[in-house]
């Protein structure tokens, strides 16, 4: 498989990933731009209002009824936040034509929707929409107010955002909701116009087409896109390391409490601290889920997530309430236990293999590639999963363990019930 | 093995039939880094009450996906730490009717096989060991009970069943997961995971010989015969209670209105059946109904707003929900188009665009293994083969959609379970 990555217009770039063993194809196009408070919610909303319709299919309707002619083809708007980047935009798949019967084709169709839903919005006397506006505020305000519906999201999130305070990392993808409230149909449309023409713009293609083809029809959809400067990706920051841990307790009406601990990393080998993390905490064979689950039986989850563009490690778990104290100190002495090189050879050789595993699967779904390939633009950075799991395995023990011993504590954050007494 | 080729779709399955009764279906993808295998028994939360050595035995709610968790304990140890190891990403889930057990690998998968065969075939528990558990289990109840999505689910099923063990939590509750002993667990091994209950499913670029062959090797020689079940005493069409709201920690009011439908034989009608109430689900709330362009309008519904047919045991119903400020405003509008489908008739074009959409939905599903291998498992305890879609798809008619709605999303049918914010 070769990937091709190709410029096709002035701070517009075409990533291009051959496949033919999936049914359908796979189109994105993302706009990236350094996450700020000012602009996160007005990004976030973009989308969400232009996905309402276009010049030529003016409402959800007749934008739908031309998806199911296209063989039930689907557009979804997303939001993301990779590094301290916001990536805004657009998803679409469809059916791969080798399927289709009376040899339709879908791709040239689908990529022009695609780019009439960022170039040719519905305008009111050159103003989006209003009432479309209006009504996908209300919606965005709705789904920034239910973080709190999923309380282990919740509770990771609300860890980000106390310990990476002052941080653009520490900032929701979807903004917040008062600035979201403040925005009108013109300061939208304002924005939409700088946004459009100074962002960069990433578009990506998986599947059975030739280049040649995937190129021309992005062409030929996004011919009126206009171009003006370009705005440069944020280089996210290492999170500074705090010299006294903070601990924050918040209390709401549940039955289960979430401990959420994060930790800075102080090391430029990011490598090793793959490697290490995933023993800790990243897989159902990790020490987190072998002793805080498996063997105090303290938790259904238990796990970590390194976040790499920042040199941070973040842990997550469900416990009884009265089982802070026990939990914390479980994951701490885990912690210990990576720091003083404490593990079997079967660990190192588990972790290997699920790094094998995970990377080399990332091939065998097209949205997770382009998950990846996003995320790596993004982030400044520019290898392929082979290159990346070549230099995971080339990590050694000692490497691990000083990894481990760069970790050091930033935050503690306790989702504790209403009724319940401090730990 | 018996290999058959379906060209429309693309794709290749070897079947088999072992003479311990177990069925095998190897679905061949050539191109694919991983491959999964699905070990699957028929036997799910529903799977209460069951004839055992000629007498009836009630086991508690929650004991499948009790079973679930400990049957990865083996007497060296737990085969989620041995297939890690190797490199595999193991897990299970257990539904309404059937648990599943399945891993996927880029590497030694046939070693991998051989352990999920081994240790799902094999059960070792021990009253301590089972003991244990009800930490970890009372754990993920305490998490689901905090989880707004689940608890609107659970209370919906209340609602529309008397009998049927459908109206219970599949994982049961803190204290019915108390009654379940070591033994019971070995007498519902004993009586559902008999070869000639489950399907072996494995998707990827295997050897299907191999996997038959390993299959012979690692389970019984012999099966037995199947377990007479009780399902409860057949329902009316009404709902055993109308509505039932809950307040929890959200943001703002769910819903999740429920319409108890006919129940279809097993056999090729079944699949029939499903997919004429999903593109039910579609024409009438689908993205691109009507209905669903005039509330998302009107500002009752927003993205969250969805539904789908289900089919369990004894059962059938066909749901809908999401957020909205007026549940039952949604929810009236819902029956009344469905009534004035029926009545009126669907409109040919309209009916015409979403048989394409529907079509495509299926194709694209064939990207997701699971999928694949669930759809498999299903099309053989219930008597079909599901990659006849297509056929079967094109001898469903616009009569029998509206026949469909005239008949099941009636107001006598239907029930209404509300989640809303705290004060």
């Amino acid at each position: 498989m070769t990937k091709q990555r190709i410029q096709l217009l002035d701070n517009v770039f075409l990533t291009y990933v051959p496949a033919d063993k999936f049914k359908t194809d796979f189109l994105s196009a993302q706009f990236i731009t350094p996450l700020r408070a000012e602009t996160a919610g007005l990004n976030a909303l973009l989308p969400a209002v232009l996905q309402r319709g276009t010049a030529e299919y003016p409402d959800m309707q007749r934008l739908s009824a031309a998806l199911d002619l296209l063989y039930g083809a689907n557009v979804e708007h997303s939001v993301r936040k990779r590094g301290e980047n916001q990536l805004w935009g657009f998803v679409a798949t469809c059916v791969d034509d080798a399927f289709l019967p009376g040899g339709d084709q879908l791709l040239e169709p689908l990529t022009d929707i695609l780019g009439q839903l960022i170039c040719r919005p519905v305008l009111e006397n050159g103003t989006l929409s209003p009432a479309y506006v209006a009504s996908e505020r209300t919606n965005l305000i709705d789904a920034i107010r239910s973080a709190i519906n999923e309380k282990r999201t919740f509770a990771s999130r609300r860890l980000l955002e106390e310990m990476c305070r002052g941080e653009a990392y520490g900032l929701s993808h979807i903004g917040d909701e008062a600035s979201v409230a403040a925005i009108t149909p013109e300061a939208l449309t304002a924005h939409y116009h700088q946004a459009i023409a100074q962002s960069r713009l990433e578009l990506y293609y998986c599947g059975r087409a030739e280049m040649q083809r995937v190129e021309d029809a992005f062409r030929a959809a996004f011919r009126d896109l206009p171009r003006c400067g370009g705005v440069p990706l944020a280089a996210a920051q290492p999170h500074p390391v705090r010299e006294t841990p903070q601990v924050i307790r918040e209390q709401m009406d549940v039955t289960q409490g979430k401990l959420c601990v994060g930790y800075s990393v102080d090391t430029d080998d990011k490598e090793a601290v793959v490697v290490m993390n995933t023993m800790f905490g990243a897989t159902s064979n990790s020490k987190l889920f072998l002793n805080v689950r498996e063997k105090l039986s303290l938790c259904y989850y238990a796990s970590s997530t390194y976040h790499r563009a920042k040199n941070m490690i973040t842990v997550a778990s469900g416990i009884e309430f009265q089982n802070y104290q026990k939990a914390l100190d479980e994951i701490t002495a885990q912690l210990t236990a990576m720091q003083s090189g404490s593990w079997e050879d079967w660990e190192l050789t588990a972790v290997r293999s699920s790094l094998s595993n995970g990377h080399r699967s990332i091939f065998d779904s097209a949205s997770q590639l382009e998950d990846f390939y996003m995320g790596q633009i993004a982030t400044g950075r520019d290898d392929d999963p082979e290159k990346l799991l070549e230099a995971a395995l080339a990590v050694t023990p000692e490497r691990i363990r000083a990894a481990a011993n760069a970790v050091k504590l930033d935050t503690i954050y306790f989702l504790t019930g209403k009724e319940a007494t401090n730990p | 093995m018996t290999e058959r080729n379906y060209p429309q779709i693309g794709e290749r399955v070897y079947e088999e039939t072992l003479p311990n009764g177990l069925a095998i279906r190897v679905i061949s993808k050539p191109h694919h880094a991983k491959a999964c295998a699905f070990f699957v028994t028929r036997y799910g939360g529903m799977d209460l009450r069951f004839q055992l050595n000629g007498q009836w035995q009630d086991t508690p709610a929650g004991i499948a996906h009790y079973l679930e968790h400990k049957m990865f304990d083996t007497e060296d140890g737990n085969a989620l730490q041995i297939l890690a190891q190797n490199g595999a990403e193991p897990n299970a889930f257990t539904s309404n009717a059937i648990t599943a057990y399945y891993f996927y690998s880029t590497e030694h998968f046939y070693e991998n096989l051989k352990v999920l065969l081994q240790f799902v075939s094999v059960p070792y528990f021990t009253d301590e060991s089972v003991e244990k558990e009800q930490g970890i289990i009372g754990q993920e109840i305490r998490m689901v009970e905090d989880t707004p999505d689940w608890q609107i689910y659970t209370n919906l099923m209340e609602c529309l069943y008397e009998k049927s063990p459908a109206r219970v939590s599949v994982a049961g509750t803190v204290e019915s997961i108390r009654h379940i002993t070591a033994q019971t667990l070995y007498d519902c091994h004993r009586a559902f995971y008999d070869p000639s209950n489950m399907v072996l499913c494995v998707v990827g670029n295997v050897d299907p010989q191999q996997v038959s062959a390993i299959a012979r090797e690692v389970l019984p020689q012999t099966g037995g015969n199947p377990i007479p079940r009780d399902y409860g005493a057949e329902e009316s069409s009404a709902p055993a209670k109308r509505e039932r709201s809950q307040t929890m920690e959200v943001s703002m009011t769910q819903f999740l209105a429920g319409y108890k439908c006919d129940t279809p034989p097993d056999g090729v009608e079944q699949l029939r059946l499903g997919m004429i109430g999903d593109m039910a689900c579609d024409i009438l709330f689908g993205d691109s109904s009507p209905l669903y362009s005039r509330l998302y309008e009107q500002g009752l519904i927003n993205d969250t707003f969805g539904g789908n047919f289900d089919v369990l045991p004894g059962v059938a119903y066909l749901y809908v929900g999401g957020d909205s400020n007026d549940p039952h405003a949604v929810h009236a509008a819902v029956t009344a188009e469905a009534q004035r489908l029926g009545q009126e008739g669907i409109d040919e074009d309209f009916y015409q665009r979403i048989r394409r959409a529907a079509y495509g939905q299926m194709i694209r599903s064939l990207n997701s293994f699971e999928s694949i291998a669930i759809s498999q498992a299903e099309g053989v305890f219930h008597g079909y083969d599901y990659y006849t879609f297509p056929e079967v798809f094109a001898s469903i008619t616009k009569a029998d959609l509206e026949a469909f709605l005239r008949r099941n999303i009636t107001a006598e049918r239907t029930a209404i379970s509300l989640i809303t914010p705290k004060a």
